[in-house]
């Protein structure tokens, strides 16, 4: 309690004394009039930097093939990764990422600078002088990080597996701590999600949809740790949901059943609806497509907009140097607050995102088994 | 780098990744985790309704010898009752066995003494009218000096006797 007391009298000090030196400065400021162009040229600055705040959020949110730690007086920290890529006349380049960063070119690869076609790929120069796109495999920021965060996933499942095979027989011990509560995640997304939501064949699908949700969670959460090996936004890139999402429909059309693709190619509606013109067929396809879309553009653009809002609000601390020195403190303390605040929700909807994937796919899953369906209405016909 | 377009390399690594995560996991990771809970589950369960099995037995038992007690007392009631009514019996047949034997044995006395009355009664009469024979005799031998005498108590005994004889009729 004490400390606390003093924490807020000194902090009520800085602002005090923040709040007389910008009263200082401005007297300064109005004795240097005649300098306008020194004004102005930091006016000019001070655009520069909140045009770079949205290129800050960008280069964060976007892939990159180099993993940025900081920029300190000009150097860049960064963590060069693998490029791979094929020539066009069909060979394999491989280096480090750190020999094409900053507008440096090798065998004859470089990124492409701002304003130009393929703007911060790799690209190369073809025979006949045009610049094309080469076949592109680099490990870039995110696959890396995918990679790291994969680990991780595989790292901690087969972990928590361990101590249960290591217990194979002695059926009394409970996890405690840790493995405790990934047993308690797992069965609480088996048994509420997975469970009422595919039906009664759960057991076959529950590994994938496991591990779809615990994939994105782990991304979801490493995605919010501010830098390596965290911070990679693998979950708010679509390439990433992407695949999930196909995942699941790869999931749930390959292993549906007949009676779900009945309801699809020949659904129980008047005849005039699907012949001549398969109109039902073809907003059912829709259906077939439109699911695993919705997937992919819900988990990329809610990840996106929660590191988007982070970033933001972070960098409020910067864009309002220019707003005088008590109202960069004031900004900063609010900066503060609201990025924890945003942290701790981002902590939440990575929870959810991962949960509404996992029970999404489900439900998909669950409607592309439809077994008792016809059953039930027969029964309920004879009654 | 558009945000809305998938890059293929990612694409690419992703799905690698991704597939090998899901390998892993869905042979040695989460069957295993779920499999015990399972198994866990289902020994909490069993565990459980053994316990409760159990308990409705205990039930079942505790009934039953409240059951035992009750008839015992029940039946040590009954018994104990019987026993009393059967007492009770046996004291009423005594007595009334008593009664019937004594009032047997009262009749065969009043009987008795009736035989022996009418026995006494006769050896009296036969013993009365030997006297009274016997007196008359000596009367008879006193008075029966005079013939005249004699024939006026014959004539007044014969009008007795005719007149005793007639009375009854």
């Amino acid at each position: 309690m004490k400390q606390l007391v003093r924490h807020t009298i000194m902090l009520l000090a800085v602002l005090l004394s923040g709040a007389l030196w910008d009263g200082v400065w401005a007297q300064e400021e109005v004795q240097i009039e005649p300098e306008e162009a020194v004004v102005e040229s930091e006016e000019a600055e001070v655009e520069a930097e909140k045009l770079d705040v949205v290129g800050l959020i960008f280069d964060h949110i976007s892939d990159a093939y180099s993993w940025h730690i900081a920029t300190y007086k000009g150097h860049h920290i960064e963590i060069p990764l693998l490029c791979i890529v094929r020539s066009q006349e069909g060979d394999w380049h491989l280096f480090s990422s750190s020999k094409v960063s900053h507008g440096h070119s090798h065998e004859g690869f470089y990124i492409a600078p701002e304003g130009e076609k393929w703007e911060g790929k790799l690209v190369a120069r073809g025979v006949d002088g045009e610049v094309y796109r080469p076949l592109d495999l680099s490990l870039t920021k995110n696959a890396a990080g995918v990679l790291i965060n994969s680990l991780l996933v595989v790292a901690v499942i087969l972990g928590v597996a361990g101590w249960y095979r290591r217990r194979k027989y002695n059926i009394y011990e409970v996890p405690r701590g840790f493995v405790g509560a990934v047993e308690m995640l797992i069965m609480s997304i088996e048994d509420e999600v997975i469970r009422p939501a595919v039906g009664k064949e759960y057991k076959r699908y529950s590994p994938y949809l496991l591990t779809a949700f615990f994939f994105i969670f782990v991304n979801n959460l490493m995605g919010l740790v501010p830098t390596f090996p965290g911070g990679a936004n693998t979950t708010g890139n679509i390439a990433v949901t992407l695949i999930l999402a196909l995942a699941t429909m790869f999931t749930v059309n390959v292993f549906g059943n007949k009676e779900y693709w009945k309801e699809i190619l020949w659904p129980k509606v008047p005849v005039w609806m699907k012949f001549p013109i398969p109109l039902m067929p073809i907003i059912e396809l829709f259906g077939v497509i439109s699911k695993p879309f919705a997937l992919t553009i819900r988990l990329f653009a809610n990840t996106m907009a929660g590191h988007m809002v982070i970033l933001a609000l972070t960098s409020l601390v910067f864009v309002s140097v220019s707003m005088g020195t008590t109202m960069n403190i004031v900004m900063t303390i609010f900066s503060v607050l609201l990025t924890v605040f945003m942290l701790v929700l981002e902590i939440l909807v990575a929870y959810i995102q991962a949960y509404v994937f996992t029970m999404l796919s489900s439900v998909f899953v669950g409607l592309s088994r439809p077994e008792h369906h016809e059953a039930k209405r027969e029964k309920t016909k004879h009654k | 780098m558009s945000l809305l377009t998938p890059d293929l390399g990612l694409l690419f690594w992703m799905l690698l990744s991704f597939l090998i995560v899901f390998g892993a996991l869905a042979k040695f990771g989460f069957p295993i985790i779920t499999g015990m809970v399972d198994r866990r589950r289902e020994h909490i369960n069993e565990a459980l309704r053994a316990a409760d099995e159990a308990r409705a037995k205990l039930e079942g038992v505790e009934q039953e010898a409240q059951r035992i007690m009750e008839e015992a007392t029940r039946r040590s009631t009954d018994i104990v009752a019987t026993a009393v009514s059967d007492g009770q019996r046996i004291v009423a047949s005594a007595h009334e066995k008593a009664e019937a034997d004594s009032a047997a044995r009262m009749e065969a006395a009043r009987r008795q003494i009736e035989i022996e009355k009418e026995k006494a009664l006769g050896q009296m009469r036969s013993t009365v009218a030997m006297l009274s024979v016997d007196i008359a005799e000596k009367v008879m031998r006193t008075r029966l000096e005079s013939d005249a005498e004699e024939g006026a108590l014959i004539s007044r005994l014969l009008d007795e006797a005719e007149a005793q004889n007639q009375k009854p009729q």
